[in-house]
Parts: C-alpha cells; sequence; structure tokens
C-alpha cells in the first residue's frame, strides 16, 4: 500500500509533465509487452501497480478503472428467468479488489433491477472504506419526492451500507429534464442535506445530451457545487459524437475550466471500440502488436488528466484482466497517438453502424422485440462488411445468406425487427437518442430487399 | 442383370422422391420436381394423359415395373422385406403361392374411384400408394432429417459457418401425423411378412396397372424344360405370384422385380416375350387378408377425432417481454394457395400427398383437419406467411391441385382478403400506435386512417381494402394482438386475379 502511495503522489506532482509520464509509460510498456505473452496463460493482468487518481474534493484515491456493474454475469434460475451470476460476481470482484480496483458504479435500474443487491451482497465481505461505490437515482418513471426518496433509502438497503460515496443524478440531458425531475421536486434540498449529514460524500449526475444541456447543467454548479460528473467520453466521442450527444472534447473542457473532475462512462462505446471492422483492428495492432484493441479506448479515456476514474462494465475475467493490465500503470497516450486515435475515429465514420452500446435501457420492449440484439447483429454485419449494397455486388449471395442465417440464429423470429409496431416507447430511454423504431424499421426493410431479391 | 437394373433405377427415383419431401431448401425441386409428376395418381389427377398413357405403355410392355422402381410405397416396401429376409436365410425364402384375391382388389378400386367421384377424397387418398409414402416421408422421415440438419446447424453456428441453417421441426397436423404413422406400421408390418401383399390386394394403382400387366408383351417366363421343380423361386416371390406346380405366374401381381430369375440355379426363369396362352388367375381362397385396410379404417376414425397440435413453445429470455403464441383464427372459408384456382380444383386434384407441406419455407401450408379434406393442405399464418417471393408449392405439385404460377402472377392472384376486427387492435387495446399491418402489405391493401377523424393527431387504426387484398397473411402474421389477432385472413372460393 505504501508503494501505491509513493506513486500516486508521484503522479500527482508530476501529472502535467507528459513527458515524463510518457516516458515511465514507455517503459513500463515495454515490460508489460514482454509479459503479457505469458499473462494469457497463467491468467495474471499486470506486472505494475494499479494508477489511483485523487479526488479534489473528497481527498478520495480512486482507481483509474472503475467497475460498471451494469453487465454482470447472468444465469438462468429454475424458472427460467434470468438472474445475476452471484459466484461470478465475487470471483469477479475478489480478482479486481486484489488488483486495485476501489470504485464500483451500480444504478437501482440496473440489470432488471438486480444489480445494487449483488453488488452489496459480494462487496460487504471487504471494509466498507476500503472501496468507493456509486449509485445513482434512477427516478424516471415516477420524479415525485417521496418516490426518490424511497428510491435513494432501497440503494442503501441494497447497498448494506448507510453511506454513498459518489450519487448521481441518473442520465440527464438539460435544464429541462433536471427541473422536472430534480429542480422543481424539492429532492435537491434532501440531497444536499444528506451530503452535508455525510450520507453522500460526493454529488454529481451523469449526462447524456447537447451542448445546450450541459451547459444549463454547468450553469447550475453556482447553485449545487456538482463534486463530479460522468459522462461519455472516448475517442470517437471526442469529436464525433452521434445523434444529439455533444462532443467529449467540449464536455471535458467545460468541466476543465470548473475544476469538476468527470467519471467516464461507454470508455468502450458497449464493446463498439474493442469489436472494430478488421482493418481499423489491423491498424492498432500494427501500432502496439502486445496491447489489445480495446486497451486503446481505456488509455485514450484515462490520459485527460480531470478524469478521476474510467468505468467499464465487465462481464468476462479476461475483459477485467485485460483492462487492469491497461491500467496498471496507466500509459498516458503521446501527441502523436492522440492524433493517431483522432484519424481511426475518422476511419470509423465510414461504417454506418447504429450507435447503440447495449446498455438495454429501451429494455424490456412491450411487444418482445430483442431491441439491442437486432442493432448488435446489424453492427456486427456493417463491420464484417456484410451488407449488400446491390443486388449487382460481387459477393451479393454471401452477404445476404450470411446476413438472413446469422439473423435468424442471433435473434428468434417473434422478437425480430419485423415486428416491431413503432409505438416508440423505447426511444425516449435511449441515452444514445437513436430513433429505434425507424432503425428496426430501416433494418426490416433491408432484410424484406434481400428476402425479395430487389435490392 | 436385370435385378441389378432394376435395384439401381428404383434407388435412384426412392432416393430421389424421398429427398423431395426432406429438401426444405427447394434446391432438388428444380432437378427432381418430375418424379413427383411422373407418379400415376397424381398424374390422373392432373389429367396429364400423356403421363398416364406412357405409364400405361410401358406397363403393356414390360409389366408392372412402375410398381418395382417409380412407386416409392412399393420400393419402401422392397426395402422393408429385403431387411426380414437378411435377418436369416429361411427368411429369404419365406414366400410362397397363394391364388391372387381379385374380388377385394376391384372392390376397394371401385369403392376408390367412388370416393375419388363423390368427393370422399381423404378417406379415398388414405391408400393411394405416392400419397401416403408422401405422408409419411413427410411426417416421419423429414423431421428426422431436419433434426440432423439442425444438430449440423448448430455445429456449423459455433464454426462461424452459414452452410445450415435450423429449421423449425413441428407436428403440423396431429391428425395427418397419425395416420402416417399408422400407414407406416402397417404396411411395414405387411410387407415384413408378406413382401408385396398391400400391392395386391389394396393399392388401386396396383390393381390397375395389373389389369393391363396381365397383357404385357415382356415378363418373367418359366421354361419347363429346364425347371428341375425345385421351388425355390416361389419360395422368394415377394408377390407371391409363382404357382409352382403349374409352373404358372400370375403377371397381374407379378411386379418385374426379376429375383425369380437370379434365384433360379438352373436358368429356368427369363425375362421374354410371352406366348398369349396363359390364363388369369381367378381367386377362390377367401382366407381373410383385409386386416390392414380395417386397421386403416380404423385409423381414419382415430384421426378424425384426434385434434390439432399446440404450436410449440418458443425460446423466451429473463430480460424480454413473454410472447404468446398467436391462436389460429377460424376462418369461414379455407385458404389455398395461389394457383389452386379454386376450392373445387384443389380438393378435385389433390392426392394429399404433403409434398407442398414439405417444401412450404413459410411454414404456412399444413394438413387440414377437417372432415372433408382431411390431411389436404391449407393455408394458416401463426408460424409466418404466404411470402411473396415464393412459389414452390405451385412449382412442385404433380397433382395439378396448385397450378404453376409465376411470381409476377402471384402477386395478382387473390386468394382471399383480410378481415379486421378493431376490437383486438392494439391502437385501441393499448393506446399505442402501431401500423405494422400496413408496413407489411406487400399490396398495399391496408390503408391506416385515423381513429378519430376530427381530431388531426389521432392514432391511426387500419382499414383493407379488399380489391387490392390479395390474402397473402402478412398483416395476420406480424399483427401484436393476442391470443387472437385483430386481423385476419378469409378464404376465397375462388381465386381470382385482379
Amino acid at each position: 500500500m505504501k508503494k501505491d502511495i509513493n506513486r500516486r503522489d508521484f503522479f500527482k506532482t508530476a501529472g502535467s509533465a507528459v513527458l515524463a509520464v510518457g516516458g515511465l509509460g514507455a517503459i513500463a510498456g515495454c515490460k508489460g509487452g514482454s509479459s503479457s505473452a505469458t499473462s494469457v496463460t497463467d491468467g495474471t493482468a499486470e506486472d505494475g501497480d494499479m494508477t489511483y487518481r485523487t479526488n479534489t474534493v473528497s481527498g478520495d484515491k480512486v482507481s483509474i478503472l472503475g467497475y460498471g456493474c451494469m453487465r454482470w454475469p447472468m444465469i438462468k434460475n429454475e424458472e427460467g428467468k434470468d438472474i445475476i451470476d452471484q459466484e461470478s460476481v465475487d470471483r469477479l470482484i475478489d480478482y479486481a479488489i486484489e488488483h486495485g480496483v476501489n470504485y464500483f458504479d451500480t444504478a437501482p435500474v440496473y440489470l432488471q433491477g438486480q444489480s445494487e443487491a449483488a453488488t452489496g451482497l459480494s462487496l460487504k465481505r471487504y471494509p466498507r472504506e476500503s472501496y468507493f461505490i456509486a449509485t445513482k437515482l434512477s427516478n424516471f418513471s415516477n420524479a415525485s419526492k417521496e418516490n426518490s426518496i424511497q428510491m435513494y433509502r432501497n440503494s442503501l438497503k441494497n447497498l448494506q451500507t448507510d453511506y454513498i460515496d459518489y450519487y448521481l443524478l441518473h442520465s440527464l440531458s438539460g435544464g429541462e429534464a433536471f427541473s422536472r425531475r430534480f429542480g422543481d421536486t424539492g429532492i435537491m434540498d434532501f440531497l444536499q442535506e444528506e451530503r452535508k449529514a455525510g450520507r453522500i460524500r460526493n454529488l454529481g449526475f451523469s449526462f447524456h445530451g447537447d451542448r445546450k444541456g450541459f451547459d444549463e447543467m454547468m450553469a447550475l454548479h453556482e447553485k449545487y457545487h456538482w463534486d463530479f460528473v460522468q459522462i461519455q467520453l472516448n475517442y470517437v466521442d471526442w469529436r464525433h459524437a452521434t445523434g444529439r450527444n455533444a462532443d467529449a472534447e467540449y464536455l471535458q473542457g467545460e468541466l476543465d475550466k470548473r475544476g469538476i473532475q468527470s467519471i467516464i462512462m461507454e470508455p468502450l462505446l458497449g464493446g463498439r471500440l474493442s469489436k472494430v471492422p478488421q482493418h481499423i483492428a489491423d491498424r492498432l495492432k500494427e501500432r502496439n502488436p502486445q496491447g489489445s484493441v480495446a486497451s486503446w479506448a481505456f488509455r485514450f479515456a484515462g490520459t485527460h488528466q480531470g478524469v478521476l476514474c474510467v468505468l467499464s462494465g465487465m462481464t468476462y475475467m479476461e475483459h477485467l484482466q485485460d483492462n487492469i493490465k491497461t491500467y496498471s500503470p496507466l500509459v498516458p497516450l503521446t501527441e502523436d497517438e492522440l492524433g493517431f486515435l483522432d484519424e481511426t475515429a475518422e476511419l470509423m465514420q465510414k461504417y454506418p453502424t447504429i450507435p447503440c452500446n447495449d446498455c438495454k435501457y429501451c429494455m424490456p420492449c412491450p411487444y418482445g422485440i430483442d431491441i439491442p440484439a437486432i442493432l448488435l447483429h446489424y453492427n456486427k454485419c456493417v463491420n464484417a462488411g456484410e451488407i449488400a449494397k446491390s443486388i449487382e455486388d460481387e459477393n451479393y449471395r454471401k452477404a445476404r445468406r450470411a446476413y438472413l442465417v446469422s439473423y435468424d440464429r442471433a435473434i428468434p423470429k417473434l422478437r425480430q425487427a419485423a415486428r416491431c409496431i413503432g409505438c416508440n416507447q423505447c426511444s425516449g430511454h435511449c441515452p444514445q437518442s437513436i430513433d429505434i423504431p425507424k432503425q428496426l424499421h430501416r433494418i426490416d426493410r433491408y432484410i424484406e430487399d434481400l428476402k425479395q431479391d430487389r435490392l | 442383370m436385370l435385378r441389378k437394373i432394376r435395384i439401381i433405377l428404383a434407388s435412384v427415383f426412392f432416393i430421389g422422391v424421398t429427398l423431395l419431401f426432406l429438401d426444405f431448401t427447394g434446391t432438388l425441386h428444380t432437378w427432381l420436381g418430375w418424379m413427383a409428376k411422373i407418379q400415376f395418381l397424381p398424374a390422373v389427377m392432373a389429367m396429364n394423359f400423356v403421363i398416364v398413357a406412357v405409364l400405361i405403355l410401358l406397363t403393356l410392355l414390360f409389366g408392372r415395373v412402375y410398381c418395382s422402381v417409380i412407386c416409392p410405397l412399393g420400393i419402401m416396401q422392397d426395402i422393408i422385406s429385403w431387411i426380414h429376409g437378411k435377418t436369416k436365410k429361411k427368411n429369404r425364402f419365406r414366400f410362397s403361392w397363394s391364388p391372387a384375391r381379385n374380388w377385394l382388389r376391384y372392390t376397394v378400386l371401385i369403392l376408390f374411384i367412388a370416393g375419388l367421384i363423390l368427393g370422399a377424397h381423404s378417406i379415398a387418398v388414405l391408400i393411394a400408394p405416392y400419397s401416403a409414402y408422401g405422408r409419411i416421408a413427410g411426417n416421419l422421415f423429414a423431421p428426422l432429417y431436419q433434426w440432423g440438419n439442425n444438430a449440423l446447424a448448430w455445429i456449423a453456428e459455433r464454426a462461424g459457418s452459414y452452410a445450415f441453417y435450423s429449421v423449425d421441426v413441428w407436428i403440423k397436423s396431429i391428425s395427418t401425423f397419425i395416420i402416417a404413422a399408422v400407414t407406416f406400421v402397417i404396411i411395414g408390418i405387411l410387407s415384413w411378412k408378406h413382401g408385396r401383399t398391400w400391392c395386391n390386394t389394396i393399392c388401386p394403382v396396383g390393381t390397375v396397372l395389373g389389369f393391363f400387366s396381365r397383357f404385357s408383351l415382356f415378363a418373367p417366363v418359366i421354361d419347363t424344360e429346364k425347371c428341375r421343380n425345385c421351388g425355390l423361386c416361389g419360395k422368394q416371390c415377394k408377390a407371391s405370384c409363382i404357382n409352382m406346380k403349374e409352373h404358372q405366374i400370375d403377371y397381374s401381381r407379378c411386379v418385374a422385380c426379376m429375383d425369380c430369375i437370379d434365384t433360379c440355379k438352373d436358368g429356368a426363369i427369363s425375362y421374354a416375350r410371352r406366348k398369349r396362352n396363359i390364363s388369369v388367375q381367378e381367386s377362390e381362397n377367401k382366407e381373410s387378408h383385409d386386416q390392414g385396410r380395417r386397421a386403416f379404417l380404423t385409423s381414419a376414425v382415430i384421426a378424425t377425432t384426434a385434434v390439432t397440435a399446440k404450436s410449440q413453445e418458443m425460446k423466451v429470455d429473463g430480460g424480454l417481454t413473454a410472447i404468446e403464441n398467436a391462436e389460429k383464427p377460424e376462418r369461414q372459408t379455407p385458404l389455398v394457395p395461389a394457383g389452386s384456382l379454386s376450392l373445387k380444383n384443389f380438393s378435385d386434384h389433390c392426392t394429399s400427398c404433403q409434398l407442398c407441406v414439405s417444401v412450404c419455407p413459410n411454414q404456412v401450408l399444413r394438413p387440414s383437419t377437417s372432415l372433408l379434406t382431411l390431411m389436404q393442405p391449407e393455408m394458416s399464418f401463426e408460424r409466418g406467411y404466404c411470402r411473396p417471393e415464393c412459389t414452390r408449392c405451385s412449382d412442385i405439385c404433380p397433382a395439378g391441385a396448385i397450378r404453376p404460377i409465376t411470381r409476377e402472377e402471384k402477386s395478382s392472384i387473390q386468394i382471399g382478403h383480410a378481415v379486421v376486427n378493431l376490437d383486438n387492435c392494439v391502437v385501441n387495446t393499448d393506446g399505442v400506435s402501431c401500423g405494422n399491418c400496413a408496413r407489411h402489405c406487400p399490396a398495399g391493401a391496408i390503408r391506416m386512417v385515423r381513429k378519430n377523424p376530427d381530431d388531426p393527431k389521432s392514432l391511426m387504426i387500419p382499414t383493407v381494402n379488399e380489391e387490392r387484398c390479395i390474402g397473402c397473411g402478412a398483416c395476420e402474421n406480424l399483427c401484436p394482438a393476442r391470443p387472437f389477432t385483430a386481423i385476419h385472413v378469409e378464404g376465397h372460393e375462388v381465386h381470382k386475379t385482379i
């Protein structure tokens, strides 16, 4: 532990000395590279120590890798219902804590409402002061003060704790949504009281929206003193954000101006930055043959000094190990590498994928459509270059068969896009502001064109 | 030599016809479809007189080679009988001469023809050889084939290959399934014990061809000079048609299998031009052999009282809303595929061979369970709809029940029309916007109109332009309302082009 603090102190003092850090990174990088061949087989992830950042408000020493608890592994119980695989969660959390991860981010609505309890149950086995818990006020369907307080108390109960380290107003898009769910209901007074009492150690919000919305939220800083803000940041969203989302460069810049630290969500875009088209992967591998494709995205997110913690929803042990390796320690990107990633982001624009990060907020569809599965399947085919443009295409027959066969494999008939009635109850939930019915109908039309050979 | 040729040709036909019922991809039908069209009864039903004439001529020349080479049910019996013969040497020589039961043959034939003429198709075709085999292949063999395919698809999926894709295996009609199974068991037992008894007592096609084969130009002939009366030929004759004592062969029952020629060690039997002095055997022996028939009628009774199977459950994930399966609506008029011309034309020609049911890639066709049209296919849309690009049933039908049509013709043939029941529509029950029926209507026959004409922002409800609707069932299949859909298709008695 002593050694960690030394390292952290070093980072703190040398934080701005990019060259120095880069130099150290280069050495560590070489070392990491030489041992990575064994790391795959013996299951160990890293050979350095986890990088920590210091919360400038509370002084928390937060691991740069935060555990997103939205994607815990699920299994079926006897009734065929999906439940969290608690045994695996324990194993993942044990490994994470053993390797220095100390930030766990959950929400009442995650994983059909099971995430908080499972996470709490597992963390309970460690001293409360050895980790930080983040959870959210997800009062989407009922924003009344009573209901919101109820939700807050439930979180404490589920997490088996009497205080929350990081409490977020969940998924705000601007002043209007803030007023409706928080500003006008009186809940802010309650939350500020809780913060004063120490039961909420840091109060912030998570954001999905445009510049105007973010400006509105920043304007509220005077009044509420946001201790931190959670934003979507990655090398694509940095300058090429999709939908109505603002570029991360802007968001981070605004936070830096005010000295507010950020927690990063979607550093990997729900896996879209690890499952990249082959030639993009080749490009990244050429530059760093030993590093995983995902490691670029995590290094990018961690490179910005205003970032306190980078969340990753790790379902599998190998992802956890790879991320720990990337961040033990973090080797910040050089200017050159940043430029390289910006070019990569531009190359990725050529692939018309749908910006779905598989967060499943849109689910369950009341008519049984498996929305994320349909969108992810489409993206997979886009990335594999298997979307036919016309019947004249050289590989039309192959692409047609690949799409239709894999579609039926990925999604049962009754949950396919053809069954979307367009009631549009989903779109409002989408943090990426995807017009879901429109996309589903577009995919359905494409499938019809393939089936009828009329492309 | 002749026997070997017979076996090779029979294998080709048997495998070919069987594959027609197994291949759900429709690729083989282009190449092998003719094998169904040269079957005797379908050719008669399709009024394809050229084929009927050729088959009769073939019989007049060479005897009942049709029964040995072309008829899949006959070949199936040969295979079963052959397997029994292989178990022990003495089993191969288990047969013996028995006189023809002509009164039974002709009674059955007359009843069969009467059944077809009087419209009791479903009873008559129970004993039609090709359609009986079709039901067996489609109901009993096809599921095995599909499970095999699904196992390969499972492997292919894990190997990242698209060579195989998985298909639904389901019982399309319990009654037809039971009939197929009972047919298989009865014919299986008969052929296991008595070889070709079925063909020579019950089968109407066998009786008709037997009538002609009595006069055939070529036939196996016993040379009494060479014969040493060992009796082996009679003991191995699966048609029980060689009367050793008299050195006579009943050519009405001989299926020209050529087994006897190879069996005779003395070369006393040869396939040659016959001398015209053979009297037709008459039957005296009234030993009851009609147990098969009785069992059949019993099976028909069982079958008609059986109920349709509930469609199988869908795979449901916990994070997903459970989806109820749609209930089959009660249609006033049944739906038959485009190309059928009319319900009457369809039921007049259909031999219930199930070939169209086997090839339908959209799980639309299934055997009817109603008494009058039992086992004849009808359409329903719980699992899929009659897709615009598909004309497989019309391409393959050997009996002229579904005439060949092109994709373009199909798009304008009206087989029925959609009927909306607004009480079930989710726009009314759930207060959401929908329009999935209109979005998928290939004929543009469904229009969404304002539920409340005075409100410009009103939700939209579906209406059907009956003139443009072709009855394909896309709307019914894709309607989200449960358990009964808010839109369903009613059949038309006579199809028309719009």
